[in-house]
């Protein structure tokens, strides 16, 4: 039997296999990271942190449906300040974890990046695309290019870490929003944030389930959608890409790498198969690869590109 | 389990102290004791509460009246709806059910009535602040009870009665909920007395189902590993009796809280 190598090498970032643990999912405490990488993810990401603490939506604040979930959890976090404290002696965590920060304008980025800078953290995520919290992401108008560049550059000034750059699936332009991230000094594209957004009505109450009464769309509804968003953005930049959307299965995280993406974020899954999702993963995956000759999960990156 | 709330008609509603009215309704789900229910009432939010009675077909909650929810909930009537999904989390182990002590504390006794009625030779300890704030005295005729002010049993708190049982009889398990300071003390003396013991946690809630980390104690969900967790368990939970998280997701000390 031949070694199966799924270890792959992300902005210098050394991963021993592609999963990650996608931001805002148990994100919340040093703890948790700590258990999702030991449950076998290759790095974990943190609860997105903005500059001051939000309470977030009110509950329901996050509901499965029959092919996915909906979300509008509404960006609560303790602060930076608090979460400097949360995420200090990060070493516990023994995987690489990478910190998620929002921003309602180019400063609190900034900000909140300046404020866990002597942490150790391995990146930064800034997710400009979140698509159901007012004042952040898609509803402060930061999925154009022009913002997309603005912010960039901005964080790309002050740091010497990865800097990660997560899109979302609404805009049609993705491709020159990849772009404009990449000429502002990104060094990999988080593809996608989740969709939408959508709803769910209770129809006896008859009324919208989720308080906000919208949320993003995750999951399985959302895995056709990043993938073609991943295989588009392989083409148009340079740098690698984390395919993140609906991925539950060795299968699915291997259609993702093929579409283009070195390494694969798991959010919505975590629902479906447990915490443990980030080693059935690995193992489905090794066995595929197994099965079909495949040594080393860097060679089939955008395999499925002519 | 239902993922999605589903509105329930309210059939019933008890008084079962002056803060504490228990809601009745039809279900057909089935529940294990210590399990919870999230509950929405449209737009205005969604909490957890354990089911404090498992019938045929219907299922109950007892809430006590703390703030803007659970007062909207007490001014709901019979034949008024709520949302309800779940069931949620891990309950009670109910292998060792005979020959035990139950130790609850205020609204705690809510997530142990279910516990109580499937147990054998059970010795049933309730504390609460003064008499009439006391649950559940009819359905279980020979609880122990103790109060704060001395109003009904012994004057001290549910610690100090389960203190001195362990005296002077030997238990084979111990389940307890209550305010969290309480059951660090029953704990304590559980470790004493060799004796096993599970205790039902309480942490802020949001999804329920173990996808966002708001109710995290130490690495472990208590909307999903727990509510209930075992001494094994809590000897890794360095949190327990120390540490919640808020609504923002700001770990701070339980000092002061209401836990
Ligand atoms: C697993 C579990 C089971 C519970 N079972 C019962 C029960 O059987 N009977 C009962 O009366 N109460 C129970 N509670 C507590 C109940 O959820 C709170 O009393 C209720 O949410 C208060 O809401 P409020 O708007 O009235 O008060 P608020 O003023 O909003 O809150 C008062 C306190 O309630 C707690 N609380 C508020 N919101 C939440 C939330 N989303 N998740 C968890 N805690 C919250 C906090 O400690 C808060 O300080 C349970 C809690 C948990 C976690
Ligand atoms: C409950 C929940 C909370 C989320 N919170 C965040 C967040 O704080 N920051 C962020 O960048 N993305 C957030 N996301 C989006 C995920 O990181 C991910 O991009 C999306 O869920 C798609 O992946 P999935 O289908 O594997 O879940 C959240 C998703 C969910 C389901
Ligand atoms: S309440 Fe969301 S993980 Fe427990």
């Amino acid at each position: 039997m031949s070694r199966i190598d799924l270890s792959v090498n992300l902005c210098n970032i050394q991963l021993t296999n592609p999963t990650i643990l996608a931001s805002g999912i148990l994100g919340t405490t040093k703890a948790l990271l700590k258990r999702v990488g030991e449950n076998g993810a290759g790095a974990v990401t943190i609860k997105s942190i903005s500059r001051e603490p939000r309470e977030g939506h009110k509950n329901p604040t996050v509901i499965a449906f029959e092919a996915g979930m909906l979300n509008a959890v509404g960006y609560s976090n303790p602060g930076v300040e608090a979460a400097a404290r949360e995420f200090a002696n990060l070493e516990d965590v023994r995987k690489p974890v990478i910190a998620s920060v929002v921003g309602t304008q180019k400063d609190d980025f900034v900000r909140v990046v300046e404020g866990l800078s002597a942490l150790k953290f391995s990146a930064i995520e800034i997710p400009l695309s979140c698509p159901h919290t007012p004042g952040f992401g898609l509803l402060a108008g930061q999925g154009t290019p022009q913002a997309t560049f603005e912010i960039t550059s901005a964080i790309r000034r002050i740091t010497r870490l990865p800097v990660f750059v997560k899109v979302s699936p609404n805009i049609p332009e993705i491709c020159s929003i990849a772009k404009a991230a990449e000429d502002a000094g990104a060094d990999a594209i988080t593809a996608v944030n989740s969709m939408g957004p959508g709803m769910c009505i209770n129809i006896e109450a008859r009324k919208p389930i989720l308080s906000f009464k919208v949320g993003g769309v995750t999951g399985d509804a959302l895995r056709p959608i990043a993938l073609r968003c991943v295989y588009d953005i392989y083409k148009a930049v340079k740098i690698p890409i984390i395919g993140v959307g609906g991925i539950s299965t060795g299968r699915h995280a291997l259609e993702m790498i093929m579409a283009g993406a070195s390494a694969v974020g798991i959010g919505t899954g975590v629902y479906y198969r447990g915490i443990d999702i980030f080693q059935k993963v690995c193992e489905e995956m090794s066995q595929w690869m197994q099965e079909n000759g495949v040594n080393n999960i860097k060679s089939i990156i955008g395999a499925a590109h002519d | 389990m239902i993922e999605q709330p589903m509105m329930v008609k309210i059939c019933d509603i008890w008084g079962e102290s002056p803060g504490v009215k228990t809601f009745f309704f039809e279900s057909q789900l089935r529940f294990d004791p210590g399990q919870f229910v999230m509950v929405w009432i449209p737009l205005l939010d969604e909490k957890p509460f354990t089911i404090s009675y498992i019938q045929d077909g219907c299922i109950g909650i007892s809430v006590l009246k703390r703030g803007v929810f659970t007062t909207a909930l007490h001014n709901k009537k019979t034949g008024d709806t709520i949302g309800i999904r779940g069931p949620y989390g891990r309950g009670f182990d109910l292998k060792t059910n005979s020959d035990v002590c139950v130790v609850g504390g205020g609204i705690g006794m809510a997530s142990l009535t279910t516990v109580v009625e499937r147990l054998k030779r059970v010795t049933v300890i309730q504390g609460a602040r003064t008499l009439t704030e006391l649950l559940y005295q009819k359905r279980f005729k020979d609880m122990h009870v103790c109060t704060d002010d001395g109003s009904a049993g012994l004057k001290g708190t549910a610690v100090d009665l389960f203190a001195n049982f362990l005296v002077k009889q030997q238990f084979r398990k111990v389940y307890t909920c209550g305010p969290e300071r309480m059951m660090v003390r029953v704990v304590e003396l559980c470790k004493k007395y060799a004796v096993e013991c599970e205790v039902s946690l309480e942490r802020y809630m949001k999804c329920g189902f173990g996808v966002c980390g708001q109710c995290d104690c130490s690495g472990k969900l208590v909307c999903k590993d727990g509510p209930v967790f075992d001494l094994q368990e809590l000897d890794m939970m360095g949190d327990f009796g120390k540490m919640i998280i808020r609504k923002t997701g700001e770990r701070v000390p339980l000092n002061g809280s209401v836990h």
